[in-house]
């Protein structure tokens, strides 16, 4: 008889989510879903607004990114407003914009998908965790770790006023010049943060890179998709956050599309499924395949390994080393092994911090030009961002006042909700043969989804370990077959009737 | 003795409100050694049994943060209320609804169509939206409820106090949490932040006019902002008069105005109603044709005055007494 396995909640994703694998008579696994249960209507609730309230409206989309979606609406503030931003605007931007996800990309190593590694994927249950971490890498580092973050957010603070939800964001510009105090005390943190970049890669280095059980787990089939990728990338086709064009190569590695913002509808198109609230992206002149991989589907991966694929390189030096190093490991570009998104972001880390330094070495910084005044009527206004976790785009459209009439939102969740149902499917095969389910289940599930850095809340999680997790096996037509927990410290229990 | 049990759960929010947490930085070490932590946001489905088994009120306390938007939230709301002595409604949604309840401006219906119908990137000939039940290949795959609208948390249980914020400070957490274990707690139904408005600690207060007058608001988007003068004698719309002290004026100190997140004084039930009185005192000229003109800047007067209360608003009371009946 065919059964139905819930996982619910899954957790560390930005909102509610859960997943339902499907068992076929024989007990191996036929299909799994992947549903976020939940919807708040933004694209709806943000019509009537004001365009400028948009990056503070919308930066409650997630109060993990918030710095992603309002970098990402105050760029469509530009595109609507027709307005060129200052260079020492776009200089303050992206400068806050490395900031953030600098101390973002630290958070999920060290707190959310790192403890997999740093402590073990087969390690107790209750270990897997940063008090697990701490353990094994020490209070020092852990105090570090604690007080890169802080530094970095009380910078963000006083750049943006606030670091959960900002406020600097305007069309042509930002609200506040960045003193030369502020300069200074942003000197000598990059110097300190590209250390403590590449120490963490060290520690990858060491506690990963050296333990074959770990690389053989990295470039195991059970985490493998081939997908086409896409990322932002700057005029030498490198990687870059916060400006530039978006190129998407195909599973061999080719690229097949470079569109500026305003394109991107031209090149995506959204699926509706009944039965989650999320929708799910694919490349227009493909169509939507279902849940599919390979060069006939049109599923686009995105966040670090993906933005790594798609581009050229790193502009920076440091983080260019590291690139190349991460390539001849794992066999060459494109990579397709999805736990490898943990060694990108590391790499982002470490480029995130060297262009920190380069931001606030250049001239135009601290100068009080931070507003481009001269907005034209609006209509129309695209603006794109690389979140943490993908590209990110908003668009907006209003009448002539720049009150919205139109608003269209595609975040990096939605791009990887295809591929995190198809990961974790994959992964569930991989354990579940013949109806036999092992406790292993529970953890080798979980990695399969965080690795792409599902966004939720870390503090939560930091403190409890392991995450609480509930499957229950029923029938098709709903009759509880048993169930099996896991609580928050790791403990296992299965029922059966 | 045992530690007090304290559990996190959250509702319809961004996750800023456990990140606000992580903001503690090395403050959360003491928190950890002073309570036993039994439940965190992302446990909340899988504990249903665990917390069902807990006898009554054995949760010192449950802060809750998100607003209420689907009928599951509800129950789990429910249910904490019933295991915890105390319940803290954490965070500006659910004080009063937050962001999310600026939907309540609009409707379930058309949350849907823009979103899964009418949107310029998706392609959905069939018309398919979510269900609260589907069928997939023959199995079954269910959804919650999506409510018609969007409740603060004492809309649907009892409150015991609120921390204000969008999201509430890590020094604001500190102090609540420090008061419950000292047992120092104030009336039930206190808000845990200072009763005075934002404008008394705000450092541009001293560049405010004894008399504020202006003759026409302003957008953000108009005009040079002042970095030392107060908002309002600019002419932009700040909602400190009608906003709760307590965030440090973070925003003011971005050099942009208030937008209300923390919610009005104890003194005034509606903090959209107490900023149009605010301005009503100081926009210059009683012509009807000079008070047109002088709004022409007030673009969105539902979104500026409740930005962040629209559940615990007039206008929201009466949208919901409208779809009762």
């Amino acid at each position: 008889m065919s059964k139905t396995i819930t996982i619910d909640p899954i957790t560390r994703l930005e909102g509610h989510g859960k997943i339902t694998i499907i068992l076929d008579d024989k007990g191996d696994v036929e299909r799994a879903f992947f549903q976020i249960p939940e919807l708040r209507g933004f694209e709806a609730f943000c019509v009537g607004r004001p365009a400028e309230d948009m990056p503070q409206i919308t930066s409650r989309i997630c109060g993990v990114c918030p710095s992603a979606h309002h970098m990402a609406g105050t760029k469509a503030l530009d595109s609507l407003f027709k307005v060129e931003p200052t260079p020492t605007a776009k200089t303050i931007r992206e400068l806050f914009y490395n900031l953030f996800m600098f101390e973002d990309h630290t958070i999920h190593f060290y707190y959310l998908g790192g403890p997999d590694f740093i402590v073990g994927p087969d390690a107790p249950a209750g270990k897997r965790n940063i008090l697990g971490v701490i353990e094994k890498v020490g209070v020092d580092v852990a105090k570090q770790v604690i007080t890169i973050r802080k530094r970095c957010r009380d910078i963000m603070a006083e750049i943006g006023g606030k670091t959960i939800h900002p406020v600097l964001g305007l069309p042509g510009g930002v609200a506040k010049r960045v003193s030369v105090e502020t300069r200074d005390t942003i000197k000598t943190f990059a110097a300190d943060a590209i250390e403590f970049a590449k120490f963490t890669l060290q520690a990858f280095d060491d506690i990963v890179l050296k333990n074959k059980d770990y690389v053989d787990l990295i470039l195991s089939d059970t985490y493998y998709h081939q997908t086409y990728y896409m990322g932002m990338v700057d005029e030498n086709n490198k990687v870059n956050f916060y400006d530039g064009k978006i190129r998407i190569v195909d599973p061999e590695g080719n690229p097949i599309e470079l569109f500026a913002p305003d394109e991107y509808a031209d090149i995506f198109a959204e699926h509706v499924e009944d039965w989650s609230y999320i929708k799910f992206p694919y490349l227009r002149k493909i169509g939507w395949k279902g849940f599919i991989d390979g060069v006939n589907s049109g599923l686009v991966r995105v966040a670090p390994l993906a933005r790594l694929n798609a581009a050229d390189g790193m502009a920076t030096p440091f983080a260019q080393q590291e690139y190349e190093r991460m390539y001849a490991t794992v066999g060459g570009k494109p990579c397709h092994n999805t736990l490898a998104y943990h060694w990108a972001r590391l790499i982002e880390i470490l480029y995130a911090a060297e262009r920190i330094k380069e931001l606030v070495d250049s001239e135009e910084l601290s100068s009080p030009d931070t507003r481009n005044m001269n907005l034209l009527t609006p209509k129309e206004g695209i603006g794109i961002v690389e979140a943490p976790r993908g590209t990110l785009i908003h668009h907006y459209e209003s009448d002539e006042r720049g009150v919205l009439t139109g608003v269209n939102l595609m975040v990096a969740t939605l791009f990887n909700s295809a591929p995190i149902c198809m990961s974790v499917e994959k992964a569930a095969k991989k354990l579940i043969k013949g109806g036999n389910v092992n406790d292993g289940l529970l953890n080798m599930v979980e990695m399969a989804f965080r690795a792409y850095d599902p966004c939720f809340s870390c503090a939560t999680h930091s403190i409890m370990g392991e995450m609480p997790l509930n499957i229950s096996f029923q029938d098709r037509y709903g009759k509880k077959l048993g169930s099996m927990k896991r609580d928050s410290y790791g403990k296992e229990t299965a029922s059966w009737k | 003795m045992a530690k007090p049990k304290v559990a996190f759960y959250w509702c319809a929010s961004c996750g800023g409100c456990g990140e606000t947490v992580v903001d503690l930085a090395d403050k959360i070490l003491d928190v950890v050694a002073a309570v036993d932590i039994i439940l965190w946001p992302i446990a909340m489905d899988f504990k249903y049994k665990d917390i069902r088994a807990m006898e009554d009120g054995s949760i010192a306390v449950s802060f809750i943060n998100g607003a209420v938007r689907t009928e599951e939230q509800k129950e789990i709301a429910e249910l904490l209320r019933k295991k915890s002595g105390l319940v803290v409604a954490f965070g500006s949604c659910s004080s009063l609804g937050g962001i999310p309840a600026l939907a309540n401006l609009t409707s379930k219906k058309k949350i849907f169509e823009r979103s899964y119908l009418k949107s310029p990137t998706v392609v959905n000939p069939e018309g398919v939206v979510p269900k609260t039940k589907s069928k997939v290949d023959g199995y079954e795959l269910a959804l919650p409820e999506f409510y018609e609208s969007v409740y603060k948390l004492n809309d649907v249980i009892d409150v015991d106090y609120y921390l204000p914020g969008c999201p509430p400070t890590p020094d604001l957490i500190v102090n609540a949490v420090n008061a419950i274990l000292e047992g120092k707690l104030p009336p039930k139904g206190a808000i845990l932040s200072p009763d005075k408005s934002l404008c008394n600690s705000c450092d541009r207060n001293e560049s405010k006019p004894e008399d504020v007058a202006i003759s026409e608001i302003k957008r953000v988007i108009d005009v040079e902002i002042d970095p030392e003068k107060c908002f309002l004698a600019q002419g932009i719309i700040c909602m400190g008069p009608a906003t709760r002290d307590g965030c440090g004026a973070s925003c003011i100190n971005g050099n942009m105005p208030c937008t209300g997140c923390f919610g009005p004084t104890d003194s005034c039930k509606d903090q959209g109603a107490k900023m149009i009185g605010t301005l009503g005192a100081i926009l210059e000229g009683d012509e009807e044709e000079t008070i047109d003109k002088a709004l022409d800047g007030l673009v969105d007067p539902a979104g500026t005055f409740y930005r962040y209360g629209l559940s615990a608003s007039m206008l929201g009371s009466a949208r919901k007494e409208e779809e009762d009946e």
